[in-house]
């Protein structure tokens, strides 16, 4: 059972690592990249790593991805006209 | 020519990644057993943590200086000019609510934090994160405003954790290194280092956010 998550879960981050950088929108690459700091979470629990785990959720997930969805919306707000992710 | 060059690129990238493969897998065994000297040592740490141990005791230099790296990259975004304030009143009615009241848990949870990470995991960079996080979710909900470029708290709430740790790192070259505690008074000082960190780090990464050119 836990083989099964555990697949799943490396599974899901090559996934989302792959679709956050192939993604063309950027405002949907920011939130992928925090679904990815999230599923990365789980993968430190999983490997019995409670401390870079809250690091990883606290800093990695939230900070970071507050920080790029702040730049997005400072890229948007520059360039009104364009249209998302075109640039 | 674009596809070449873009086929070239994926070789070199698995040309490189079996090379690091092959690198890590021909690493010698470690010379020394880490975890089983961190383990001897634990008592003499201050802290039952092993990992609280590692950062702030047996690799405390290590800690010290990324708190300095931190301020660098604040002091780089200063340099590089601030963003504008962004425009206001546009915010969900949700939201102010909702921070009102997640922050005062996210408060108790970065001094439950910054406690447990003497014995549990824990610390003074997650409970600074969970700070710098409720500081940004009330400057999202328009409860908190801004600073301005020339505020004079929050730079002296960052430079004052790391000069306390600098203070005492300073204080202890008397005793023989730099950082090497007193076992008898490592506790203390590191719950006085950890909640000085914990201040300068919350306000540090908050001012990622927080810290924007004046209106003008």
């Amino acid at each position: 059972m836990s083989t099964a998550f555990d697949l799943l879960l490396a599974a899901a981050l090559l996934w989302s690592a792959w679709r956050t950088l192939a993604t063309p929108q950027i405002g949907r690459a920011v939130i992928l990249f925090i679904v990815f700091g999230l599923l990365l979470t789980l993968a430190w629990a999983r490997l019995d790593a409670p401390d870079i785990a809250l690091a990883e959720a606290a800093i990695g997930a939230g900070l970071t991805g507050a920080l790029l969805l702040d730049a997005v919306a400072a890229l948007r707000a520059r360039r009104p006209d364009d249209e998302e992710g075109q640039s | 020519m674009k596809a070449l060059w873009r086929s070239l690129t994926v070789v070199a990238l698995l040309g490189l990644a079996a090379a690091l493969l092959v690198a890590v897998l021909g690493l010698p065994p470690a010379p020394v057993k880490l975890a089983g000297e961190v383990a001897t040592n634990l008592g003499a740490s201050g802290v039952s943590h092993p990992v609280t141990a590692v950062l702030l005791n047996f690799r405390g230099y290590d800690t010290f200086l990324e708190v300095a790296v931190l301020i660098i990259a604040l002091l780089g975004m200063l340099a590089a000019g601030l963003p504008p304030p962004p425009p206001t009143g546009s915010r969900n009615a949700m939201l102010p609510t909702l921070a009102r009241l997640a922050v005062p848990l996210m408060v108790l949870a970065a001094v439950y934090l910054l406690w447990a990470g003497a014995f549990r995991p824990g610390g003074a960079f997650q409970a600074a994160a969970v700070l710098a996080a409720a500081a940004v979710l009330l400057h999202l909900a328009e409860i908190l405003a801004p600073w301005p470029r020339d505020r004079r708290g929050p730079r002296l709430a960052i430079a004052g954790g790391f000069l306390l740790f600098l203070a005492i790192a300073a204080a202890l070259l008397a005793n023989g290194g730099l950082l090497r505690y007193p076992p008898e008074h490592a506790g203390l000082l590191i719950v006085l280092i950890e909640s000085g960190l914990t201040v300068s780090l919350a306000v540090n990464l908050a001012a990622f956010f927080l810290l924007r050119a004046d209106k003008t």
